[in-house]
């Protein structure tokens, strides 16, 4: 164990480095997209089971293939294995912003439309922090998913800890696949922890 | 007026027609209830005022500004709102809540939450539930924040979609206390949608009644009582509560029967006794000749006397008990039946005679009005006589 540090440690610094870098990018493009298109969903009564099916047909894709897919479009290295990830974070906040917007009473909706709030403001003020709670859950489950298939991404060249693993693989040598997983397994932990935090957080007192 | 709104009309594109040429005048103060079955169109129109709706035709104008030609945003803000559900926001607390639309207006911190601590007074509630979340309180103190949380911003008109509906009994009825202070204590204008008809008779200053989105019938509650335009509303009433409100509907001329048997003054005696012996009547009402009411005659007096030409102005009572044709029922039957006389005549503005009421007459209104009320545990012991005296003193006790 200290051997290994001693070998691997600024390694796998910078490999967890990358890794978060990679798995942190993704999901930050999944929230951009797929909170606000949830919340349009549930404006758009149609297009929402459609939408949602894409991106259910989407998640479908096996990960390595979809990672490979990447290739031809955007070469190898960090790049492709961002848009693969962020594609796989679609799904979870989608839905769960979706569900969550869905689940705001129209009571609530109604109120504040006729108390003479602006569409934004119902948003900001009502409706978004009361489906916060749901949609800061499907960001937490769609965090733990990229960092973890964040690890396949070493294949088409992005680094991160997969590179250990796949090294260890190759070389027969469990000290690195041990060393890539563990560290792959901690950092999801920590992160669902810590999203956990703020999934409380943002929580309406009175819920909690 | 206040709220005028005129040939309004809401039809949805699938060709339905939820509202049709409504109309309505609204001056300041006054407390509308709409009341229909479901379908009828009384949330559809209430909704329009506030632009949670747009009319497909018609104007409906506040203060005599056109509202279609006004921001709706301001326009809300300026209208209290308070729906069914209660509506409040639950992630907020109470006084968050009853600060949001000052908010929205801009008010300054102190002034708003100066402004919270007057409204929790006001929906008699303690000052600390203002720091408390809408899931800790009970259902009839959350719409009581709810009515007040329409009034924060001194809205003039306040909105009303079947607020008390979800409620109980008990609570409901306290919160109509509330909301109808409000109205006649602070001058606010309150347009009230109920499916509850004794609600909207005890709230309203006027009933508007709706039926498949035409007004059917609007009227001050004691009109639409007294005269239902039609059968509908007749079943909307219900046949038991018109029964109920008869005695204090009804006016003395609505029972009375016409065409007493009068005699003039100047008749003889043996006039009276074979007008007595012809109409089976033991006593005459004496008349003037222009109909006036001086007083009667009983067959007490005829057989006192054996003269059979005496007049009849010298043997009449001149003290006699009589009745308004224009009083209410509720109003008289409880002297007519504490003085134990058993007609009482019936005179006009003029004091001309006109009918009279019978004790009997009177048992059929007051037992019809009992019919409904709750029985008492005094068992009568003679049946009639019983049930009138003790209607009797319930009527003076409503009184």
């Amino acid at each position: 164990m200290m051997h290994f540090l001693a070998t691997y440690g600024t390694q796998l610094i910078a490999k967890t480095g990358q890794h978060l870098y990679i798995s942190a990018f993704a999901l930050a493009l999944g929230v951009i997209v797929a909170v606000p298109l949830g919340i349009l969903l549930t404006r758009m009564k149609r297009g929402a089971n459609l939408v949602i099916t894409l991106a259910g047909v989407l998640q479908t894709i096996p990960a390595m293939a979809l990672l490979a897919m990447m290739i031809p479009i955007f070469g190898i290295g960090s790049t492709p294995a961002i848009v693969a990830l962020f594609i796989y974070s679609l799904l979870p906040i989608l839905r769960n912003t979706y569900l969550g917007m869905q689940g705001v009473s129209p009571t609530v909706r109604d109120a504040a439309k006729g108390m003479g709030m602006t569409w934004w403001q119902s948003m900001l003020r009502a409706e978004i922090p009361l489906a916060a709670p749901v949609i800061m859950s499907g960001i937490r489950l769609s965090a733990t998913y990229v960092i973890a298939w964040a690890t396949l991404a070493s294949y088409i060249g992005a680094g991160g800890l997969g590179d250990f693993i796949f090294n260890g693989l190759n070389l027969y040598r469990s000290d690195l696949i041990l060393g890539g997983s563990i560290p792959v397994i901690l950092l999801a932990l920590l992160v669902d922890y810590l999203l956990g935090k703020v999934e409380f957080a943002v929580t309406p007192k009175q819920f909690k | 007026m206040l709220l005028s709104m005129e040939h309004l009309r809401k039809e949805y594109p699938n060709g339905k027609i939820a509202v049709d040429d409504f109309n309505l005048e609204v001056g300041k103060g006054e407390f509308i209830c709409f009341i229909g079955t479901s379908g009828s169109g009384k949330t559809t129109t209430m909704r329009m005022i506030n632009r949670m709706l747009n009319q497909t035709s018609g104007t409906i104008k506040i203060n005599d500004q056109d509202i279609s030609k006004m921001d709706p945003v301001k326009l809300r803000r300026s209208i209290g709102y308070v729906i069914q559900n209660i509506g409040l926001m639950p992630h907020m607390t109470i006084q968050e809540n009853i600060e949001l639309v000052p908010k929205l207006l801009g008010w300054s911190k102190e002034k708003r939450a100066k402004q919270a601590h007057k409204m929790i007074e006001l929906a008699q509630l303690p000052d600390e539930m203002l720091q408390r979340y809408p899931g800790e309180l009970s259902g009839g103190q959350q719409q009581r924040i709810g009515v007040v949380r329409a009034l924060a911003a001194d809205q003039e008109i306040i909105l009303m979609d079947e607020p008390f509906g979800a409620l109980d009994p008990i609570t409901r009825e306290s919160l109509q206390d509330l909301v109808k202070h409000l109205q006649e204590d602070l001058g606010k204008t309150f347009i009230f949608v109920t499916h509850d008809m004794d609600e909207a008779l005890h709230l309203a200053t006027r009933v508007v009644i709706m039926s498949q989105g035409k007004q059917v019938q609007v009227d001050t509650p004691e009109n639409i009582l007294r005269h239902p335009a039609n059968e509908f509303v007749t079943n909307l009433i219900g046949e038991e509560r018109l029964i109920r409100a008869q005695p204090n509907i009804l006016n003395i001329n609505q029972i009375m029967r016409k065409n007493p048997v009068a005699i003039s003054p100047d008749k003889t005696l043996s006039d009276t006794i074979d007008l007595m012996h012809e109409k089976r009547v033991d006593t005459l009402l004496v008349t003037d000749d222009q109909d006036k009411l001086i007083g009667y005659i009983d067959l007490d007096d005829v057989s006192r006397n054996t003269d059979t030409n005496t007049p009849v102005s010298q043997l009449m009572n001149h003290q006699v008990f009589y009745v308004q044709d224009k009083a209410l029922i509720g109003d008289t039957v409880q002297r007519i039946l504490k003085l134990g006389v058993k007609n009482v005549p019936v005179v006009d503005d003029d004091h001309r005679l006109v009918g009279i009421v019978t004790r009997t007459s009177l048992v059929d209104i007051v037992y019809d009005a009992l019919r409904g009320a709750p029985a008492t545990d005094e068992q009568p012991a003679s049946p009639i006589n019983a049930d009138i005296h003790a209607a009797a003193t319930r009527e003076g006790g409503d009184a």
